[in-house]
């Protein structure tokens, strides 16, 4: 489970995160969406410390991640980034098998690769890329080679940032089938930031909305619908008049 | 017009960019201290050791070669010419040997090496910064310290050394073909007068300046691509910051250096 009360984060005068708090029971999925530029990727980026918060406290089981072992913390974690981040110098297979070629649980290379390319199929890909580099896919293609690392080394808790943006209609299918499959099958904690609702009617057991620093509003995905928060209303219909500012 | 006459936000602005040098320069002490930290502990990325080996070094020496061997042939052009003033001339073997590996061997190498080597990872490095891969390479358990600059920093002082040593080599050779084919001397007497003349001394400086310098050079780049700014501007700023700042550094330590060995 993890945890996070009156989180803030600040990059000079512009207040990112004002005091979120919230909570991701484990084996469950909780979608985060919210307005562009309301800080959804740096709430995900300060749970695994790559930003630090300026106030708050986040926890994981309990125990502050602060003081955690990092290399015993991060061990539990997959992360897809928005932009894929993947290692423009590795080929496709060497990013996907990057944690299993490496620390205490290192794997035989050709074992590794063999893992790489069935994550690869998982995600749509087929064993052909594993030999390109990052540079020579497309957009969608390197989305789905990052989320094919992320969940490489079968983590208890993956991170998705915006998994689906990019993808063709049917390809998104995919990835939101893999992603619910993570979770019930495996027993996953996962996290997912999205913009597409029909994502989020896939994916989530529960939705938190960011807005303006805080969470506006989280529950059950069966709740989102009947739920009188305007924010929240105007966000999942897609309105352009409401209480959200449409310049932000 | 003295001192005091400066307007005063002149004076301020002065002391702002005094102040910015030496907080800069004691950021890149901690950086150099904690990478010494890491290079003594595992794991290391021996796959990245030897990328870096042929980066920095095997991939320098036509750069380096071409320098070096230019270099010695003005020097030693320069010397007789200099040297024939007062009746000096045949001391072009020794000044030669002596400014190639004492100075101009360790230095132009150096200067090569951030223009060339420093410039290629604060690049590469800000561009995974830019792009998120050091956050990715952190959260996949690995340290960008070790995974990164360990093993460029660690190339680079083993390598400068020996591109140092190499250019020195050459540079005596571009004033040996000067000198024996257009300035007369012997081919014979130029070698011994070079190799009697040479002292072990003036060898070993020359290689602790090149351990040195590719050390800089290496921890620069690193530096600053780990710490660049956003976007592709960034990335530009660091590269940039990075060449200027290697190369004073090349300069002052070894001025530091040339005073500690050789200054009585
Ligand atoms: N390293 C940083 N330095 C300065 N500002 C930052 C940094 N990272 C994020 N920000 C700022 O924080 C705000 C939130 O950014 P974030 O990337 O979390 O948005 P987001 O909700 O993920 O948006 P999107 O849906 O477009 O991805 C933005 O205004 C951004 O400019
Ligand atoms: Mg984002």
């Amino acid at each position: 489970m993890i945890e996070l009360s009156r989180v803030a984060k600040s990059f000079g005068k512009n207040h990112v995160l004002r005091g979120v708090n919230l909570t991701i029971p484990r084996g469950q999925s909780m979608v985060v969406i919210g307005g562009s530029g309301t800080g959804k990727s740096v709430l995900l980026k300060s749970i695994l410390g790559l930003v630090t918060p300026d106030s708050g406290r986040i926890t994981l089981d309990g125990a502050d991640v602060r003081e955690a072992n990092r290399d015993a913390f991060l061990a539990r974690f997959g992360m897809l980034f928005q932009g894929g981040a993947l290692f423009d110098s590795l080929r496709v297979w060497e990013n996907v098998a990057f944690r299993l070629m490496r620390g205490a649980t290192k794997l035989p290379k050709d074992q590794a690769r063999a893992i790489a390319i069935e994550k690869l199929r998982r995600v749509g890909l087929k064993p052909e890329t594993a030999d390109l580099f990052p540079g020579e896919l497309s957009g969608g293609m390197q989305k789905r080679v990052g989320l094919a690392r992320a969940i490489a080394a079968e983590p208890e808790i993956i991170f998705f940032d915006e998994p689906t943006t990019g993808l063709d209609p049917i390809m998104s299918g995919v990835i939101n089938a893999l992603i619910r499959e993570i979770v019930t099958e495996m027993g996953a904690t996962a996290m997912t930031i999205t913009h597409d609702m029909s994502s989020v009617r896939a994916i989530a057991d529960r939705v938190a909305m960011l807005h303006d620093g805080l969470i506006r509003w989280t529950g059950p995905v069966a709740d989102m619908d009947q739920a009188d928060d305007p924010y929240l209303q105007q966000f999942i219909h897609g309105r352009a008049d409401g209480p959200i500012e449409s310049v932000r | 017009m003295s001192v005091l006459a400066l307007p005063a936000s002149a004076l301020a602005s002065l002391g702002r960019a005094t102040f910015n040098a030496l907080a800069a320069i004691g950021r890149i002490a901690i950086y150099a201290a904690l990478t010494l930290w890491h290079i003594v502990r595992p794991p290391f990325y021996r796959r990245e050791f030897f990328t870096a080996l042929m980066q920095v070094g095997w991939l320098s020496l036509p750069v380096v070669g071409l320098t070096a061997i230019f270099t010695g042939g003005a020097l030693a052009l320069q010397i007789y010419a200099g040297g024939q003033r007062f009746s000096a001339e045949a001391v072009v073997p020794q000044i030669v040997a002596i400014g190639m590996v004492r100075e101009l061997g360790p230095v132009l190498v150096g200067l090569m090496i951030a223009a060339r080597v420093t410039s290629s990872i604060a690049a590469e490095i800000a561009t995974m910064k830019v792009t998120e891969q050091i956050d990715a390479l952190t959260t996949l358990s690995t340290n960008p310290m070790k995974y990164l600059t360990v093993p460029r920093v660690l190339a680079g002082f083993l390598t400068v050394p020996l591109l140092v040593g190499v250019g020195d080599i050459i540079g005596i050779m571009g004033g040996f073909l000067v000198s024996t084919e257009q300035l007369g001397f012997n081919r014979a007497s130029y070698i011994k007068n070079t190799v009697d003349f040479l002292q072990t001394p003036d060898v070993v400086s020359s290689l602790i300046k090149g351990a040195v310098f590719g050390f800089i050079a290496t921890l620069i780049g690193c530096y600053y691509g780990m710490n660049s700014g956003r976007g592709a501007q960034g990335v530009g700023s660091a590269t940039k910051n990075a060449v200027a700042t290697a190369s004073i550094l090349i300069l002052a330590a070894n001025f530091v250096l040339t005073s500690v060995m050789f200054g009585s």
